[in-house]
């Protein structure tokens, strides 16, 4: 049961070979005894999923519910939950219970989905390696001495552990894939606007996006079934019709044309991520479809245009924690502004202070022109090249991250060392562009490889299509992490 | 030290000339972080800034790209969809949660939130 995929499970559900209520006890017991081992889940709520167990149960018993009907869901800790603590990874939402839920937990509870807990990950969001954690690091389920990725680090590694059989995440530059990719599991970051961010605690908002992590392409396109659409309550919520993200399941790799882009395959890129990928795409031309190099060439400037960006919005988004409606506050202060002060140098991690003080560095007077406004045209020039590209291919494929899974604390001391591990997932959120990671083997050591898919705007059906066929043929999405055996 | 393997050489020589100021000094650290709300401690100075000035290295690449004539893309979907905000009816659609709300803050009196005194 622990390795099934959500549509196997929601199958057996269905068939009555197993209570939702069995079902959930089965991953609680199986994350209580990983947890203290891998720190992927900042809360488990027992009494909460098994009351959701019986919840959808009762439903499925009376005929009603969907796919994720009493299905163990578990949540990033970056969404607002009601009742719950909400943490964001942060020692200054350490006491934070939300008064009310996200866009995107009141969906998963409206489709009967278990909620088993809330997930580790890098403090407010921001970092690659889940280590800027008030609550610790997660670890690698393939070597403990190993980072998961991040910053969904904690949702990556429990549905890598099988302590989840998927889970939410958010995206600002990579953070779905590249714990994906470094987990051995599937992410989907979507189309900027199609899920919903209200009750998602901001970084960036020109480039924060929540999706789903699973097992199978197939499992992301039914949890994106019930993430997407439109909500009133996010300014950047996108009006359109609602999509069946299973649609293309099924889709013919025939003429399908696969963009390579030079500059994802240039030197720098390990040797064996670069062969896993190269055999991932041979195995889509072996099904008919063609190749297309492509060039992307702004793109090698995504990561300094980030890193102008996301700081600038951090410090923005991040004013509002200031110790006086909720979250931490200092113990002591003179007046008014050395509270604030203070609050926020205990509140905030030493990577959320960087980036704010880079923020307001980048937005102040005299350097708005130069860093800031400077960073969007470049960010304009990095869509284009993905509007050229997109003109000579239906999909682009390349490693999701330039390495496998890297130790714990081997770049902790250089933010640039652990910045540039984001150079192939940064430039779709920089264009609004979806991006997928899937599995696609091993590295000498036995770290997973992810490879990454980008499409077209709104082409997440087709994205997931694709992605679905090769795992179809290849069991590397089953593969279970040796430290973590069923 | 830091190497930018994956940008092209030309990028990775690091930028000329007096714009953009190559490092910080402890002064403007100290008056960055007065700007952003965040007490700095003076031992804490010096790694703060040495840091930073790591990460301006990287972000100074930007410099280096001619962008004449090219307009500022604040919205990802800029060209995609219409990105105007979208206004709502001017009507009430929250209900009252102060008693809720106020249950979480670090203090509140009176249906207030507390803070120390502004003026004398």
């Amino acid at each position: 049961m622990l390795n099934q995929t959500v549509s196997e499970l929601s199958a057996a559900l269905s068939a009555q070979k197993i209570s939702s209520v069995e079902l959930t006890k089965l991953f609680i017991a199986r994350a209580k005894s990983l947890n203290p081992r891998l720190n992927a889940f900042i809360t488990l709520d027992e009494d909460r999923a098994l009351a959701d167990a019986r919840v959808a149960d009762e439903r499925r018993g009376k005929g009603e519910g969907g796919p994720l009907t009493g299905v163990p869901i578990a949540h990033k800790d970056i969404y607002c939950t009601r009742g719950m603590l909400t943490t964001c990874g942060s020692r200054m939402l350490a006491n934070f219970v939300s008064p009310y839920d996200a866009h995107v937990i009141e969906r998963f509870g409206a489709a009967g989905a278990v909620l088993l807990g809330k997930t580790n990950m890098d403090e407010f969001a921001m970092g690659s390696s889940n280590e800027t954690s008030h609550f610790g690091p997660v670890k690698n389920p393939w070597d403990a001495a190993r980072v998961p990725g991040g910053s969904s680090g904690g949702s990556a590694a429990a549905v890598a552990a099988r302590m989840s059989p998927a889970a939410t995440g958010t995206d600002t530059g990579g953070s779905i894939r590249q714990p994906a990719a470094l987990t051995g599991v599937s992410g989907l970051k979507p189309t900027y606007g199609v899920v919903s961010r209200f009750g998602m605690i901001a970084f960036a908002s020109s480039l924060d996006q929540g999706g789903p992590l699973g097992k199978s392409a197939e499992d992301l396109a039914l949890l994106m079934n019930v993430m997407a659409g439109f909500d009133p309550r996010d300014s950047t919520s996108l009006e359109r019709p609602k999509e069946d993200y299973t649609r293309s399941l099924k889709m013919d790799l025939k003429g399908l044309r696969i963009g390579l882009p030079r500059e994802f395959f240039a030197d720098g890129l390990d040797a064996d991520v670069r062969a896993r990928v190269l055999e991932a795409v041979k195995w889509y031309e072996g099904q008919g479809a063609k190749t297309v190099e492509v060039a992307l060439p702004a793109a090698a400037l995504a990561v300094p245009v980030y890193y102008v960006i996301a700081p600038a919005e951090a410090s923005s988004n991040l004013s509002r924690f200031d110790g006086v409606r909720y979250g931490h506050r200092a113990k002591e202060y003179a007046d008014l502004a050395d509270m604030y002060r203070k609050t926020r140098a205990e509140g905030f991690g030493a990577e959320v202070k960087r980036r704010i003080l880079v923020g307001t560095y980048v937005l102040s007077h005299g350097y708005y022109d130069a860093y800031y406004l400077q960073a969007q045209k470049v960010r304009r020039l990095i869509a284009r090249d993905f509007a050229a590209a997109f003109e000579q291919c239906d999909l682009i494929a390349g490693p999701t991250a330039p390495s496998t899974a890297f130790a714990l604390g081997e770049k902790t001391e250089d933010p640039v060392q652990m910045y540039l591990n984001d150079i192939f997932t940064i430039p779709a959120p920089l264009a609004g562009l979806p991006g997928l990671s899937i599995p696609c083997g091993f590295d000498a050591q036995g770290l997973p490889v992810g490879l990454q898919i980008m499409g077209n705007y709104f082409s997440e059906a087709r994205m997931l299509g694709a992605a679905h066929r090769y795992q179809q043929a290849t069991d590397w999405h089953l593969r279970v992490p040796k430290e973590t055996p069923l | 030290m830091i190497r930018f393997r994956l940008l092209p050489a030309s990028l990775s020589r690091g930028i000329c000339g007096t714009f953009p100021p190559m490092s910080l000094r402890p002064d403007q650290v100290r008056r960055i972080a007065t700007l952003a709300r965040i007490e700095l401690k003076a031992d804490e100075e010096q790694g703060v800034a040495e840091r930073l000035n790591r990460v301006l290295g990287l972000i100074d690449q930007i410099q280096k790209q001619d962008t004449a004539g090219i307009e500022p893309m604040a919205h990802p979907l800029d060209g995609h969809v219409p990105v105007a905000q979208r206004l709502r009816p001017d009507q009430v659609t929250e209900q009252d949660s102060r008693a809720e709300f106020q249950k979480i803050a670090p203090a509140v009196e009176g249906g207030l939130y507390l803070v120390p005194k502004v003026i004398e």
